[in-house]
């Protein structure tokens, strides 16, 4: 077993949150772990990237290679499509629907929605909506790692554990939330009826 | 056996906790920050009573830490490879002094430079230096190199590089952690004048040095790092430095067919470097930075093995290998998933919203309207950004401190106005030096020092110039009437204006210090407040 996702957005989204719960859901299951991080100059509102592989077996690279991710998570539509070159032939790219504008030449938004549901795996998901109405627009995180859990070998319970571990110190109020706001996003993926091949 | 989720810099700190750390030296660059930022946390560092605030710069910390050493206690300097420019005199003069406490100088690489203006390979210094340096390839590697550092600088009073690159830095997996172990008692060196670099002493430290350096090979040919793996397929032999072997073993996950050798520790083995080219056809060298083993492999004459790598352009002469480069290297089929869809366009880093440094810009560009552009010289930092659009304000960034000091050199050329940017962590690193250049000749510039009151490009650590700068100016000698603090914020934007029109025609040394906090610490600063204040409504 093993899952080689890339984590995509842009600085200062919180890609590493997601990264943090599928973590440490591995941690707990005893699977090994490499998850390259993006610090420094590339925050300031840039493309930030993360790579994140967990597998049962030993890993090597902290990078994964071009045509192996078997999963592409992005908090933000364009971003998910720079990194298309590293997506598997089966592979699945899971992209929030709202735009992040902060350059001038930011393309049509409806050209990037067509690229992504053109693509034969994916799943495009207003992330931002479901989150305002199942918790508040900070979980749009969340909901996407729900969106993404059906491709992902843990069961949503686990996933709810992690979250319960990381926003307790939040209070309980938060850590509801956040799994009200993983579920939405399960939920989204399962009445689409997806389901990795 | 305790097991943590750590970066590879994180891995560093925790060894060096566990190996009987006594301080921390280093001033932040990227990506070798995590390394104190990790000690300062730490609760163990703190109840020990561990030094870990930051320097001014890294000529200081590796001096300060080089004083540690000498106190025989057990000291760790950390920064990024061009912070080793800065620190190199201490660094090369450390290898003639030698160590008395273990002394380790761990530096962070950055090739294809993500974060920084060069991607200089730090192992040329190690050689330079004539001391060892280790390379660990994984995370629970650096965990591990820590206390074998410590080791090997104690046993033969030496320095020890430990150099690592940007992946390993910031790439976090699971490290099994060992016993922890205590911290040195005070003893100063035997030899009261170890430390004495005249000349007579030095040569004969120098003598010593030399005579170590059979040692520190043989060193090298026993270390747990450095490994020669054979196999049966001699068609090819493959020679791995540091992060290199992960990305051949990617490519191989049932075991390369080829003999390998693994290094993690230079001097550079010999013998078995020897062995591998003696029983392979063809030697593939993987590097993670410059063809340095491949050159000293290959010799000036180039004549004798058949050796490829960077030099040859089986892998390419810059950046930062990966598993697709290593691959193409050993001439397998990689298939790329689709192409980057055309629509989509780079995003490069922008000046936070709200930021303090927008505001300066926008004055500056505007009292420079009616000159000639191109007299802007500027430094590193967030402030830096302010080369793209929609600023385009300034037309140098080169290494920490070179806007004054070119701003000077320019001015000397007649060019005036000169502008300096300069931001207030960048100041006290090494702004500080060159103002006092431009005021002993008067000479006609103006420096606009940024002051966000915090080191904003790598994450908001404390600036050494905290509260300091009109009298670090006025110490200088700049005179107070050309002192003036203002606040770069909108409503302020027209009288700012004035300032910086009125000092840039000053016929001598002025100081304009651009003070407004920024943004992202503001947000931290007041979050922490507001929690404070909850904690003691609760309590109350
Ligand atoms: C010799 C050297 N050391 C460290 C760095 C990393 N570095 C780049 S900018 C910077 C901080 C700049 O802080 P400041 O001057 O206050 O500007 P700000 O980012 O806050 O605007 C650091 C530490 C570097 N590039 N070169
Ligand atoms: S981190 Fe601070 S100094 Fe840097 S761009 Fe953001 S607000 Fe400005």
């Amino acid at each position: 077993m093993k899952r080689d996702i890339i984590l995509a957005g842009v600085g200062g989204q919180g890609i590493l949150t997601i990264a943090t719960i599928i973590g440490l859901a591995a941690v707990e299951r005893g699977l090994q772990l490499k998850q390259a991080e993006v610090h420094g100059m590339s925050q300031r509102g840039g493309d930030v990237q993360s790579h994140l592989r967990i597998s049962d077996r030993q890993i090597h690279s902290d990078l994964i290679p071009e045509g192996r991710a078997d999963l592409i998570i992005s908090i933000e539509p364009m971003e998910s499509l720079r990194y298309t070159s590293f997506l598997a032939p089966d592979g699945w790219l899971i992209a929030n629907k709202k735009p992040f504008v902060n350059i001038p030449n930011y393309p049509d938004f409806e050209l990037v929605w067509k690229q992504i549901e053109e693509l034969p795996r994916s799943i495009l998901i207003d992330a931002d909506k479901l989150a305002r109405e199942v918790a508040t627009g900070r979980s749009m995180n969340i909901v996407i790692l729900g969106a993404s859990s059906p491709f992902l070998p843990f069961e949503l319970s686990e996933f709810e554990h992690a979250i319960e571990t990381i926003f307790s110190r939040k209070g309980e109020a938060v850590v509801t939330q956040n799994v009200a706001a993983l579920r939405a996003g399960r939920a989204f993926a399962e009445e689409r009826n997806l389901a990795m091949q | 056996m305790k097991r943590m989720l750590l970066l590879g810099d994180e891995a560093i700190a925790q060894g060096a906790l566990d190996a009987g750390l006594s301080g921390v030296y280093a001033y932040p660059g990227t990506p070798s920050t995590e390394i104190t930022e990790y000690i300062q946390r730490s609760k163990e560092a703190h109840e020990r009573g561990v030094h870990s605030l930051w320097s001014a710069n890294e000529k200081t910390a590796m001096e300060a830490a080089l004083g540690m050493s000498y106190a025989g206690k057990r000291v760790m300097t950390c920064m990024k490879h061009v912070g080793l420019n800065v620190a190199a005199d201490g660094f090369i003069n450390a290898g003639i002094t030698g160590a008395n406490g273990g002394l380790l100088v761990v530096v962070a690489d950055d090739p294809s430079m993500h974060s920084s203006q060069n991607e200089q390979d730090s192992r040329f210094y190690g050689k330079f230096a004539l001391v060892p340096v280790l390379e660990p390839a994984n995370q629970q590697e650096c965990y591990l190199a820590t206390q074998y550092g410590f080791d090997l600088s104690e046993k033969y009073g030496t320095p020890v590089m430990i150099r690592i690159t940007t992946r390993l830095a910031h790439s976090r997996a699971g490290v099994e952690l060992g016993e922890p172990r205590a911290e040195n008692e005070l003893t100063l060196p035997a030899d009261k004048r170890q430390f004495v670099l005249l000349p007579s002493i030095a040569r004969r430290n120098y003598q010593s040095l030399l005579g170590k350096q059979a040692a520190f090979e043989e060193e090298s040919e026993q270390s747990p790092l450095n490994a020669y793996e054979d196999a049966d397929n001699r068609s090819l032999g493959i020679i791995a430095c540091g992060i290199g072997y992960n990305y051949l073993m990617e490519n191989y996950p049932d075991g390369c067919p080829h003999p390998v050798l693994k290094i993690g520790q230079y001097p550079v083995p010999r013998t078995m470097v020897k062995r591998m080219l003696d029983n392979c056809e063809r030697v593939l060298v993987l590097e993670e930075g410059a063809p340095m083993l491949e050159e000293q492999i290959r010799g000036l004459m180039d004549a004798t093995y058949n050796i490829s790598g960077r030099l040859d352009g089986v892998v390419p002469r810059a950046g930062e290998l990966n598993p697709n480069i290593v691959a193409q290297a050993l001439a397998m089929e990689i298939q790329p998933g689709m192409e980057k869809p055309q629509i989509v366009q780079p995003r490069p880093p922008e000046l936070c919203k709200g930021c303090p440094h927008i505001d300066s810009y926008n004055a500056l560009n505007e009292a420079l309207s009616d000159l000639e552009p191109g007299r802007v010289f500027s430094d590193i930092g967030c402030y830096t950004l302010g080369a793209l659009e929609p600023f385009n304000s300034i037309n140098t960034c080169v290494d920490m401190g070179a806007s004054i000091t070119m701003a000077k050199g320019a001015a000397d050329a007649g060019l005036f106005p000169a502008v300096a940017v300069i931001g207030d962590s960048t100041f006290t690193h090494s702004g500080m030096t060159g103002l006092l250049d431009a005021v002993i000749e008067n000479t006609p510039i103006t420096v606009m020092i940024v002051d966000n009151e915090t080191t904003g490009m790598t994450g908001g650590q404390t600036s050494s110039a905290r509260g300091k700068l009109e009298d670090i100016c006025k110490g200088i000698g700049v005179p107070e009437d050309h002192i003036i603090v203002v606040e770069p914020l909108r409503k302020n934007h027209e009288q700012n204006i004035d300032v910086i029109k009125r000092e840039l025609y000053h016929r001598g040394v002025s100081v304009i210090i651009e003070r407004r906090e920024c943004i992202q610490t503001a947000v931290v600063s007041i979050k922490l407040a507001k929690e404070a204040k909850a904690k003691k409504e609760e309590n109350a």
